[in-house]
């Protein structure tokens, strides 16, 4: 067994995979996640607010959320369309973001 | 009744079944080697796995149970929807691609890429085990609930009907023929459950307010401020009723908890000799009662309603189907009758709104008022134990708001620990479903990292779809008068029997369906884990390519044959509880793992396996030793539970990732890699 990543030819494909684009949007999501979660928490009352059309805020955060998550998939997938050969443009991309992350 | 049998259910459910093992067996001919039963050969076209992904996560769980929580109880179902749908952006944007690139069958693999290390494949390969055995068990006990009021068989038949039809899947074919099944399922819910809500949305919604009879005002006097009817003679000779007395043989056999209880009072039956139950309700006006439905079960096993036996023969009771609207908004407000009864207010008139726009459907409801459904337990000296249903008029605008469900009602309360445990179930919710294995294999069925991409975004689009209906569809089984007061999980499939019998008999054998996908991905992964991770990799077992599959196939029956086993005895469980279970041991024991791996390049294989055995083992017993298990599971006061709060991920999540970064550290070399 052992104890450290082997230098194995391969080991390109075991770094880090998420693009910038990819974390920038987790990142981005996350947040709106978080704040959705913290109001429910810590201002429940806030969720009953209405905010338009007769909708109030636990509606139009929460349907908001689905569709903002639909929404990024499909501008991920557009930004990455021509990625079809993942294994070099993934490992090139993972190694630009490494600085961030690592 | 709620629960006739229909000819009609009965065919198109053998028709679904007959059609999916008639798959399975044409499929299994192509799937012979450890690459086409783990993996499908990798020959599986994006588009089809992103909708096999939904066939996947949208288990017994997220149909039946969201569906049937939104209906009791309004909007708190539909965080689940939120959190289970926020899990798959982790699952795209941090997971999918490198999972297709490490492994090759199973998450073992590509935790295990860069170390061979046979410690990973142990632990990943029993975490797996855990995680499916966990989520097995609601799937079995949903698929019971289905099969008894869908074919009249008892739960057991239902659950071993699953475990015998899933083992034959996924030995015939393994992945090929599990991913046609969940595509096929997959499709069929979302376009039926579209079909569903599009018809909700035409009937609109429509006052029921004689359903459920309601007596009053009353002399305030006759009760005292919480509703303890002090004169029970004297309230029923007000209300021109007369007060139950059991008689003759029944007199020594009526249970002696109702004269305990001082807020429900019983009147005899004008129309058979059991009794009408009332809750009192103390308004400005006056008192009221309200009527209410009662089901007893004696030590013996016999289960009365309002006091005559349950079935629908003469002498006989069953409970009535709930689920009304009692007021809209004033401008649907029908003229006043003949007889001078208010509109407004008043009995044997309903106003109805006609069709509803998507949006309008909420405002409406929430400027209406619902009836929804509370339970009292009466004990009894004898054994005998009463459940007593009672109505809760409750404002539109409660119930699309959070925190109605006592899962949720802490967010209300003020108290720290119930904030916490909320937030901890919405992180594990969040952090789990990019750990479900049964998800995680589902990358090794494409091409390559760029398909493993494109699927997970077809996966969002069809899941996320689906959890904006089954706010539109929880909502309305919530008011169509159909519902089952005992058992919310049942609301769905109600409510299109509400609208038509062969959509009833649709709805229900896709439900069934979906039991049957999401237990056949979970086999697999079990099978995957035994033969592939810990027979293969752990115990060094040499397989040819057709033993593997052989042990494989075995595995699959063993796990299947104990996941039949569980749903059995656990058969009284909470669906939806279950889950939440998985879902807090996927997210505590491997995702910390794998994003590491993936992000920080100091981890060490045994920072691994420290990790995936501290986030296994310490949320494991934070749930076992919790006030809710305590409660619901041991029937031990919930209050000696030395746990704050139930849900364990907001501390074995972050307690697995600081195990994995403090083992690496002391096991590391000295010298960080330089870069």
């Amino acid at each position: 067994m052992s104890d450290h990543p082997t230098d194995s030819p391969s080991g390109s494909g075991g770094l880090p995979a998420a693009s910038r684009l990819g974390l920038s949007l987790f990142t981005v999501y996350t947040l709106v996640y978080l704040g959705f979660v913290l109001l429910n928490a810590f201002a429940a009352d806030t969720m009953e607010i209405v905010v338009v059309a007769g909708l109030n805020l636990a509606i139009v955060y929460g349907f908001g959320l689905i569709i903002v998550a639909i929404v990024m998939a499909f501008i991920y997938g557009f930004a990455l369309r021509g990625d079809v050969n993942d294994a070099s443009a993934s490992s090139e991309r993972t190694n630009d973001a490494e600085g961030d992350v690592a | 009744m709620i629960y006739d049998p229909s000819m009609t259910a009965v065919v198109v459910f053998f028709l679904f079944v007959g059609f999916t093992v008639g798959l399975s067996f044409y499929l299994g001919s192509k799937a012979k080697s450890s690459a086409g039963y783990f993996a499908a050969h990798g020959q599986i076209p994006w588009f089809i796995n992103g909708v096999a992904f939904a066939g996947d996560y949208l288990s017994a769980a997220s149909f039946l149970g969201i569906c049937g929580m939104i209906a009791a109880y309004g909007y708190d179902g539909f965080l689940y929807s939120i959190g289970y749908l926020a899990g798959w952006i982790v699952a795209l944007f941090v997971i999918a691609e490198p999972m297709k690139r490490l492994g090759k069958f199973t998450f073992a693999d590509a935790l295990d890429a860069k170390f061979n290390s046979r410690g990973i494949k142990a632990a990943a390969g029993i975490s797996t085990l855990i995680v499916s055995v966990f989520y097995l068990i609601p799937q079995m006990v949903g698929a019971g609930v289905l099969i008894q009021p869908l074919l009249g068989f008892p739960h057991w038949v239902g659950v071993v009907l699953v475990g015998c039809v899933v083992i034959t899947i996924v030995v015939t074919a393994g992945m090929v023929s599990t991913t046609w099944v969940q595509f096929l399922k997959g499709s069929l819910l979302v376009v039926f459950s579209t079909v569903l809500v599009v018809l909700v949305l035409q009937q609109g919604f429509r006052t029921d307010r004689d359903a459920f009879e309601t007596i009053g005002p009353l002399s305030v006097g006759l009760a005292d401020g919480e509703g303890n009817l002090s004169d029970a003679s004297a309230v029923a000779e007000e209300a021109g009723r007369s007060l139950f007395e059991a008689t003759g043989d029944d007199a020594g056999k009526d249970g002696d908890g109702w004269k305990e209880v001082g807020n429900y009072i019983r009147f005899a039956s004008a129309e058979d000799t059991g009794f009408d139950v009332y809750k009192a309700d103390v308004r400005e006006d006056g008192l009221y009662l309200m009527e209410a439905q009662a089901k007893t079960v004696t030590g013996d096993g016999v289960t009365l309603i309002g006091g005559l036996p349950k079935g629908s023969g003469e002498n006989e009771r069953t409970l009535q189907p709930v689920g009304q609207l009692t007021r809209l908004p004033e401008e649907f407000a029908v003229a006043d009758t003949d007889d001078g009864t208010s509109a407004g207010n008043g009995e044997g008139v309903s106003e109805q709104t006609g069709a509803l726009g998507p949006i309008e459907f909420f405002d409406v409801l929430r400027r209406s008022e619902v009836t929804l459904w509370g339970s009292d337990r009466i004990a009894h000296s004898d054994g005998t134990v009463s459940m007593v249903y009672y109505q809760k008029p409750t404002d539109g605008s409660r119930v699309l708001r959070p925190g109605e469900h006592p899962t949720f009602a802490g967010i209300r309360s003020g108290r720290w620990t119930d904030r916490v445990n909320f937030l901890s179930l919405m992180l594990a919710l969040f952090c789990g479903t990019a750990s479900l294995p049964h998800i995680l294999i589902r990358y090794y069925t494409v091409k390559d990292a760029a398909a493993a991409r494109k699927s997970t975004i077809v996966g969002i689009a069809s899941i996320g779809f689906f959890y904006v209906l089954t706010l539109y569809l929880g909502l309305g089984a919530m008011v169509s008068g159909t519902l089952d007061v005992t058992n919310s999980n049942m609301a769905a499939p109600l409510l299109a029997r509400g609208i038509s019998d062969l959509l009833f008999a649709i709805i229900s054998a896709i439900a069934f369906t979906t039991v049957l996908g999401t237990v056949s991905g979970l086999i697999l992964a079990s099978s995957g884990a035994v033969a592939h991770d810990l027979l293969g990799g752990v115990m060094g077992v040499n397989f040819s390519e057709g033993n593997q599959v052989r042990v494989a196939k075995i595995a699959a029956v063993i796990v299947g044959a104990i996941s039949i086993l569980l749903g059995i005895l656990f058969q009284n469980l909470n669906v939806s509880y279950l889950v939440g279970w998985a879902f807090s041991i996927a997210a505590s024991a491997n995702l910390p793992a794998l994003v590491m791996l993936l992000f920080w390049k100091r981890t060490t294989a045994a920072g691994i396996i420290a990790s995936v055995v501290v986030g296994m083992f310490s949320s494991l017993g934070w749930i076992l030793l919790s006030a809710e298990t305590f409660g619901k599971v041991y029937g031990i006061d919930p209050a000696t539970s030395p746990i704050p709060f139930s849900q364990p991920g907001i501390v074995t999540i972050p307690l697995a990732l600081l195990t994995l970064v403090v083992v690496s550290l002391m096991t590391g070399k000295s010298e960080p890699a330089s870069n």
